[in-house]
């Protein structure tokens, strides 16, 4: 392999490992706090590129509202979804609340092939954003640069969030034991609606992104971005966002490598976070940074 | 001693030989296209009863069944292809030299395609049921997308992503419902056994069932075993009905219908899974009608591709926030209750009976 493409190789790993490291976050923050995969979370990518897709093309809106707009009525649509179709089940055994996100997530997918056509659409790259950069040989996008400081800075101001603000510290109490923090007066159900609405602003700022990296939108685009970032985060440690950043990156260069380097198993590339994930699950189900938990009784 | 034992059991008797007449007449005089849609219905009935004792019974969340319907499919169909047919259709590459030239008939292709199943429900199960809840929901769905992307892989031996075409066909309801009773009692054995009070009490509370000695690896494992050798043979079935498959239709979505018919009949329910599956699949085709153009009240409305889709995932939707316990909850079809109501009066406790 020549350096040249090395590099190039290099740079699209970078750009796909902040791309689940973004959305992963998403997932690990609801995770963290109410203990669910929100099968739903990969369907808001595929919302907010498909309301900044028509808000481009046929409102022709500039391209930073038709973002902005998408950024918040997925974010809407987020905090919706957990009103509707989980804080009713939050006392119902877990699977079925479980069956409940699968049934939003399919509803989305198929709301989304009925309103919007089964056939993907090529997304418009708004060309303040998109340009090509060229570097000796090396030729690459804006992007490539754009995406891994936008994850960076939203990372940041997420961590400043938990860490430092009040409903950040609420959060993490919820996280640890529901009951008790609602006696501390910890608003529980608006604690878990500010991390939905956090968690589904990302992944619209995700899907964006996505859609413009990989220039098409189809109603079905966030079923695998989907489970990998799930992959990513549980690989991270589930609840740490840091561990989601990391588990983002580890699992984008390597799929990217491994497709570089051994072209003959591109065929297995989807397999290969599934094999990822079994191997973390049976030798460090606790993820890179997450602690084991025992169960009490 | 149960004073109406004997009633009961002629009761059933009656009521199997019934179904296989009223198979047998419906057969000679019903059109191919309902008894295409009545034998989908028992392959979905097998499906559901299958994932129904993984999630009803034993209450682990898997979501692989498409993986292991999609090795039931492939192995009978690899097994009852004519080997000229098998060399028209390999022709990216050709098939493997041991395969060329086998040709077996239907039945043992069909238990060897859930044998087949079965031996990967073991391999996939033993890594993956110390893991529990939406950690096991996503470790299966995982392993079928992987037994998929496999499949789609090794060329010599299941064509990619041709598929398979010209898998010999058969209409005959006696084998599929043949299947799907036969299916629907070793499951009501297995369940009235002392494995099935097992699977339950796992179900009920891991922990109190491990105090109690319940070994609750190997009841996991048998029961995901069971279930995964019952998803091959639906596969098997599915490969017969058919006749051309390739390995897209054995994607997560699958999974999720047979998960919808689950939740309808009710987890922990054998009778309302069967129940379920008939409406579910009889639902599927009279439900057409909206993704065809249709004239409401003077208004043309063409018709929508996908909306039946979005009606299910609705419905499923629903009953899992409104009606939790589906249509039967974890109660059986027994015939105390028939008994009962034609004023017949029983003890309490009775066998439970045949549903059909």
């Amino acid at each position: 392999m020549s350096p040249d493409i090395f590099l190039q190789n290099v740079a699209n790993s970078i750009t796909l490992g902040s791309l689940y490291a973004l959305i992963a976050i998403g997932y690990t923050m609801v995770y963290g706090i109410i203990r669910l995969i929100n099968f739903a979370h990969a369907d808001l990518l595929m919302v907010a590129a498909y309301i900044a897709f028509y808000g481009m093309l046929v409102f022709t809106l500039p391209w930073y509202i038709s973002f902005a707009i998408a950024i918040v009525l997925t974010t809407l649509l987020g905090v919706t979804i957990e009103r509707v179709a989980y804080r009713p089940l939050r006392s119902a055994p877990r699977i079925s609340v479980l069956i409940s996100a699968i049934g939003v997530s399919f509803l989305l997918q198929n709301l989304g092939i009925v309103a919007l056509g089964a056939r993907p659409k090529p997304f418009p790259r708004p060309d303040d954003l998109v340009w090509n950069i060229q570097l000796g040989n090396v030729s690459f996008l804006s992007l490539t640069i754009l995406i891994p400081v936008v994850t960076i800075i939203l990372l940041l101001m997420v961590t400043f969030m938990v860490k430092k603000t009040k409903m950040g510290i609420a959060m993490r109490a919820v996280s640890r034991d529901f009951e008790t923090s609602s006696l501390m007066a910890v608003n529980v159900n608006k604690v878990i609606g500010a991390t939905f609405a956090v968690g589904s602003a990302l992944a619209a700022i995700g899907g964006i992104m996505w859609s413009m990296q990989y220039p098409q939108v189809d109603p079905l685009m966030g079923l695998f971005p989907g489970l990998k970032c799930f992959i990513a985060a549980v690989m991270g440690g589930i609840g740490s966002i840091p561990g989601a950043m990391i588990g983002g990156f580890i699992l984008g260069i390597c799929e990217v490598m491994l497709v570089a380097f051994m072209p003959e198993l591109s065929g297995y590339r989807d397999a290969f976070a599934f094999v990822v994930l079994i191997l973390i699950l049976l030798f460090r189900p606790g993820g890179i940074l997450g602690e084991n938990v025992v169960e009490k009784v | 001693m149960d004073k109406h034992a004997k009633l009961k059991f002629i009761l059933t008797l009656l009521v199997v030989l019934v179904s296989f007449g009223a198979l047998y007449i419906a057969q000679g005089t019903m059109n191919s296209f309902y008894i295409r849609v009545l034998n989908l219905a028992a392959i979905y009935a097998i499906l559901a009863l299958s994932l129904n004792l993984i999630l009803g019974f034993t209450g682990m969340f898997s979501l692989g069944h498409a993986g292991f319907m999609c090795i039931g499919s492939y192995v009978a169909g690899i097994l009852t292809m004519s080997p000229a047919s098998k060399e028209i259709i390999y022709f990216m590459e050709p098939i493997h030299p041991l395969l060329a030239n086998v040709q077996w008939p239907i039945l043992p292709a069909i238990l060897l395609g859930g044998i087949i199943a079965a031996l990967f429900g073991f391999m996939i199960g033993f890594p993956a049921l110390r893991l529990r809840d939406d950690y096991l929901a996503i470790a299966t769905l995982g392993f079928a997308e992987i037994i998929r992307i496999v499949v789609t892989n090794v060329i010599p031996i299941t064509n990619g992503a041709l598929g398979l075409k010209n898998i010999p066909s058969v209409d005959s309801l006696l084998v599929y419902w043949g299947c799907a009773i036969v299916t629907l009692i070793v499951l009501m054995r297995i369940i009235n056994s002392s494995w099935g009070y097992a699977f339950k009490a796992i179900r009920d509370n891991e922990i109190a069932a491990q105090a109690m000695g319940i070994n609750i690896f190997k009841h996991k494992l048998l029961s995901f075993t069971i279930g995964a050798f019952f998803a091959g043979i639906a596969g098997a079935l599915m490969a017969f009905l058919i006749t051309s498959i390739d390995p897209t239709m054995y994607r997560f979505t699958f999974t999720f219908q047979i998960l919808l018919i689950v939740v309808l009949g009710g987890m922990g329910s054998l009778s309302g899974s069967v129940i379920a599956a008939v409406i579910f699949s009889i639902l599927m085709e009279v439900l057409r009608f909206v993704e065809q153009p249709m004239n409401l009240l003077g208004l043309e409305i063409s018709g929508i591709p996908g909306m039946r889709m979005v009606i299910f995932s609705l419905g499923l939707l629903l009953i899992i926030l409104f009606y939790r316990r589906g249509l039967m909850g974890t109660n059986e079809f027994n015939w105390n209750w028939v008994l009962n109501r034609l004023g017949i009066k029983t003890s309490h406790q009775g066998k439970r009976g045949e549903a059909n």
